[in-house]
């Protein structure tokens, strides 16, 4: 396999020319300077829409194309918040808008006075239900109870009640179907919480339970925990939970996640944690994974040309996916990381099969200057990453093959002389502590 | 007056037989009270009457009790004379009776020879002093110190080397091995043997101890600036470090531990401010010459660096990369690393590249077969020992008993206790 890719390797090194007129005719497919935020906002529904919308909203800050996307993003939050009934969040985004958008997109005191005064009544209305439930001691209706005031916090934005309220109903599920909801709605809440910590455990109590589970929700948890995983930096876990979600899950998750958020998740995660054979069965030829990459084909083409090790072309998608990908209010923190572990696996893959590279034509597929390359992979050798050395000279990267018979006798003497000195001090400490031990006892006597 | 010179008469007559020495030496114990209460000067006439040689053991407590008294200007040299003579024409079986006495006339040759200020002379009376009193080459002796301070002095570091190349596992005093080991690695130091160094002065701050003291400290300071020299990094504490020692350590080499940091950072600009602000203490401490050499040795690393990166480099480019001025300083450094055999290197002065190699060591000629040999027996050797001593100490009766006190056990001891509060 390796000779094949040298082949398409060297394809792609001289190829240049040709590549970069087609890349031009895709970036300006993926339009990547501009983002649009309404085909973005679409995708979700919910509180997540809202929290989205307002993320992208405080990233774009200067610039003109920026501000007009900020005010963009901010219209539609506001539109969505008067769909709900959340009071809170139409202040923000009120003091955010700060009139920019003219009078019709002001704080609105008489809908938020109106919301405010409908909700205490509920609250009131659902308190006095539990109430009732509860002394009447039916644990279904007491379940519903809490469930209602959940759904209650949740809309209006009291995620730390809602959480507790939800955690609550799990005393009184007496089905798996209950089980299973109560930790959805866990979910739900934490994520908006950022507490994906909660996250993950209630997902792995969803998957304990003794029904077998519908695939909806399958890839519902799947996807949750992929979340969990990727904010705990774990990317190898999260992109196999993410290649591993269904393709029923279809728009059913929009409260958290898009199928496009999938892809590019998964994808991104993918290309940074695998070697080339997971990435070949695991990516490239999964069925249900491939469907979600015909969603986004920018992702769907950077991995096939990481495969296929057209670099250059590779990292200009990145490149050009980059600056929406930071307006991800998930994946926007580990955009860099996530880079620059693509980088580095692509410059250890492309040396990989080579007992010499031209540094030239390897700085050309990678779009870089010599030097600079040279600086990426002299950070590579010292990190043991690449077996190889730089002839700084005639700049050429050589594969460097280990003796490792040699690497045995030194490794074997190294230690030698480290026991022997450690026996030594040992053997010395040993009589201290014996010296100091005899002069106690004798004080003692 | 009579007693001494009966004593001398008996010195004379008992010197012969193993068991006559015996004898004498319970007559001289005997008599040790009125060897004091004499005169010192008295001695001088009777240790003339005696031969060093034959006679050791009288002319150790003579000695002794001579040396016991004040010394003025004009006795000393008389006397460092008669020290060194007996030193060297003394019986050792004799001495090893009372080697208390026999220390104790070295420790005052030594407070002389330092007050005349000719260290050197003592150096070699002293070694020979160590080789007759020690029981055997593992005998750390609390003379070891005083010769390796009196070396120091003297610069003789090459004279010290035979005695400090002996391992050390018996020690007398704590303090001795304290002391023989901070200035062990000086002397090491001195001879550029650096990683000897480190292992003397990583002895003495990891001996077992209660409370910190300076020795530690100080033998802390020059660790890590050898092992900055030597490593181009400073390890943490060994888990088997005391508790006071752990504790206190940082807080007193604050100055060497931030340039321990800054080091790590491979900036020059920051080490050189790190010892500018610094300077004072270092200067104090008279550790500023190791200063010097770490900041010297961090071109020698970022070079050997290079070589694992590289096979040709530029002499340009190893200037910007080490952060060299000029590349005929570069060449100057790399030149020497080559000499000293820490990198495997050639220059081509025509386009002023340099080619790195591997190490062309094969492992493959007898000479190395036999060295890792010998490093096989002698780690056998040592194993051995390991194992001697920790039978012995498992069957200590003061360690079982110790072992057994620390176990949680319900004694009887323990339900008594309690009780009594309420008497």
């Amino acid at each position: 396999m390796d000779a094949d890719d040298e082949l398409i390797g060297d394809e792609a090194m001289f190829s240049n020319g040709v590549d970069e007129a087609r890349t031009a005719v895709r970036s300006s497919m993926s339009g990547g300077e501009q983002m649009d935020v309404e085909g973005y906002a679409s995708l979700y529904s919910g509180r997540t829409k809202i929290c989205r919308l307002l993320f992208v909203a405080d990233r774009c800050g200067g610039g003109d194309h920026q501000e007009a996307t900020q005010l963009e993003a901010l219209r539609m939050a506001y539109d969505e918040i008067k769909k709900g009934e959340d009071s809170h969040l139409h202040r923000d985004v009120a003091a955010k808008i700060a009139g920019r958008l003219g009078p019709d997109y002001g704080l609105d005191l008489a809908w938020s006075d109106a919301v405010d005064r409908r909700a205490e009544q509920r609250k009131e209305k659902l308190e006095n239900e539990l109430n009732g439930y509860r002394t009447n001691l039916i644990k279904e209706s007491i379940r519903m109870g809490y469930n209602d005031f959940g759904d209650f916090y949740f809309a209006h934005g009291q995620l730390g009640d809602a959480f507790k309220s939800y955690v609550r109903t799990r005393d009184y599920c007496t089905t798996s179907k209950h089980i299973i909801q109560m930790c959805l709605n866990v979910i739900l809440v934490s994520i908006e919480l950022g507490q994906f910590m909660h996250v993950s455990n209630y997902v792995g109590k969803a998957e304990q339970t003794s029904d077998t589970l519908d695939p909806v929700t399958v890839a519902k948890l799947k996807c949750a925990s992929g979340l969990a995983q990727l904010e705990a930096k774990k990317y190898k876990l999260a992109a196999r939970k993410f290649l591993e979600t269904g393709p029923e899950l279809g728009n059913n998750y929009t409260e958290v996640i898009a199928q496009q958020d999938v892809a590019t998740y998964g994808g991104l995660c993918a290309l940074a944690s695998f070697d080339r054979m997971e990435l070949k069965n695991k990516v490239i030829d999964n069925i249900n994974f491939r469907n979600f990459l015909e969603l986004v084909p920018e992702v769907r083409e950077l991995i096939h040309d990481f495969y296929t090790s057209h670099y250059a072309s590779c990292l200009e998608y990145l490149d050009n996916l980059k600056p929406n990908l930071l307006l991800d209010i998930h994946l926007h923190d580990h955009v860099e990381t996530l880079y620059t572990q693509i980088r580095h696996k692509a410059i250890i893959q492309y040396t990989h099969p080579f007992i010499s590279v031209d540094l030239n034509t390897m700085a050309g597929a990678f779009k870089t200057s010599v030097a600079g390359l040279e600086k990426e992979l002299e950070a590579l050798i010292t990190e043991n990453q690449i077996q190889a050395r730089i002839d700084s000279h005639n700049k050429i990267l050589y594969a460097r093959h280990a003796d490792q018979r040699n690497a045995t006798f030194q490794r074997a003497l190294q230690t030698g002389v480290e026991f022997d000195r450690d026996v030594r001090a040992m053997l010395l400490r040993a009589n201290l502590m014996k010296y100091e031990n005899n002069i106690r006892a004798s004080r003692k006597l | 007056m009579d007693s001494m010179e009966t004593l001398l008469s008996q010195i004379q007559a008992f010197s012969g037989s193993p068991q006559d020495v015996s004898h004498l030496h319970s007559l001289l114990k005997q008599s040790e009270d009125s060897l004091q209460s004499q005169q010192p000067s008295r001695f001088v006439p009777l240790l003339e009457q005696l031969d060093p040689s034959k006679h050791s053991l009288g002319y150790l407590y003579f000695l002794e009790a001579y040396a016991s008294g004040p010394i003025s200007r004009e006795q000393a040299s008389g006397f460092l004379l008669t020290v060194v003579n007996f030193i060297n024409s003394c019986a050792v079986e004799q001495i090893r009776l009372a080697p208390d006495k026999f220390l104790s006339i070295c420790k005052k040759y030594k407070d002389q020879v330092m007050q005349l200020q000719v260290p050197m002379q003592g150096v070699a009376p002293l070694r020979t002093a160590i080789r007759k009193i020690q029981s055997s080459s593992e005998h750390l002796t609390s003379l070891h110190s005083d010769f390796f301070l009196l070396c120091i002095l003297s610069k003789c570091y090459k004279s010290a080397q035979s005695i400090l190349d002996e391992d050390i596992f018996e020690v007398d005093q704590p303090r001795d091995l304290f002391l023989y080991g901070y200035y062990g690695g000086i002397i090491n130091i001195g001879l550029k043997r650096f990683d000897k160094a480190i292992e003397c002065l990583h002895n003495v701050f990891t001996s077992p101890m209660t409370s910190l003291n300076a020795i530690a400290v100080e033998a802390y300071k020059k660790y890590i600036l050898v092992s900055l020299i030597q490593n181009g990094q400073v390890p943490s504490f060994p888990k088997y470090t005391s508790a006071s020692a752990q504790r206190g350590l940082k807080t007193y080499t604050q100055p060497y531990i931030d340039l321990a940091t800054s080091y790590a950072t491979g900036k020059f600009a920051e080490i050189e401010a790190c010892i500018q602000t610094n300077m004072d203490k270092y200067q104090s401490d008279s550790n500023l010459g190791l200063v010097k050499q770490v900041l010297s040795s961090l071109y020698k690393h970022n070079i050997q660096r290079l070589t694992q990166t590289y096979l040709t480099l530029s002499l340009q480019d190893i200037a910007n990369t080490v952060q060299l001025n000029t590349p005929k300083e570069a060449e100057m450094h790399v030149l020497r690393m080559i000499q000293d055999g820490e990198i495997f290197a050639t220059i081509n002065q025509k386009d002023g590249m340099v080619s790195f190699h591997e190490d062309p060591e094969q492992y493959k000629t007898c000479e190395m077969i036999e060295h890792i040999d010998s490093s096989i027996q002698r780690l056998m050797k040592l194993s051995k020992k390991l194992s001697a001593i920790d039978e012995q100490i498992s069957c200590d009766p003061t360690y079982a008993n110790k072992v057994g006190r620390e176990r949680p056990r319900y004694d009887y001891d323990d339900f008594d206790s309690v009780p009594h509060k309420f008497f």
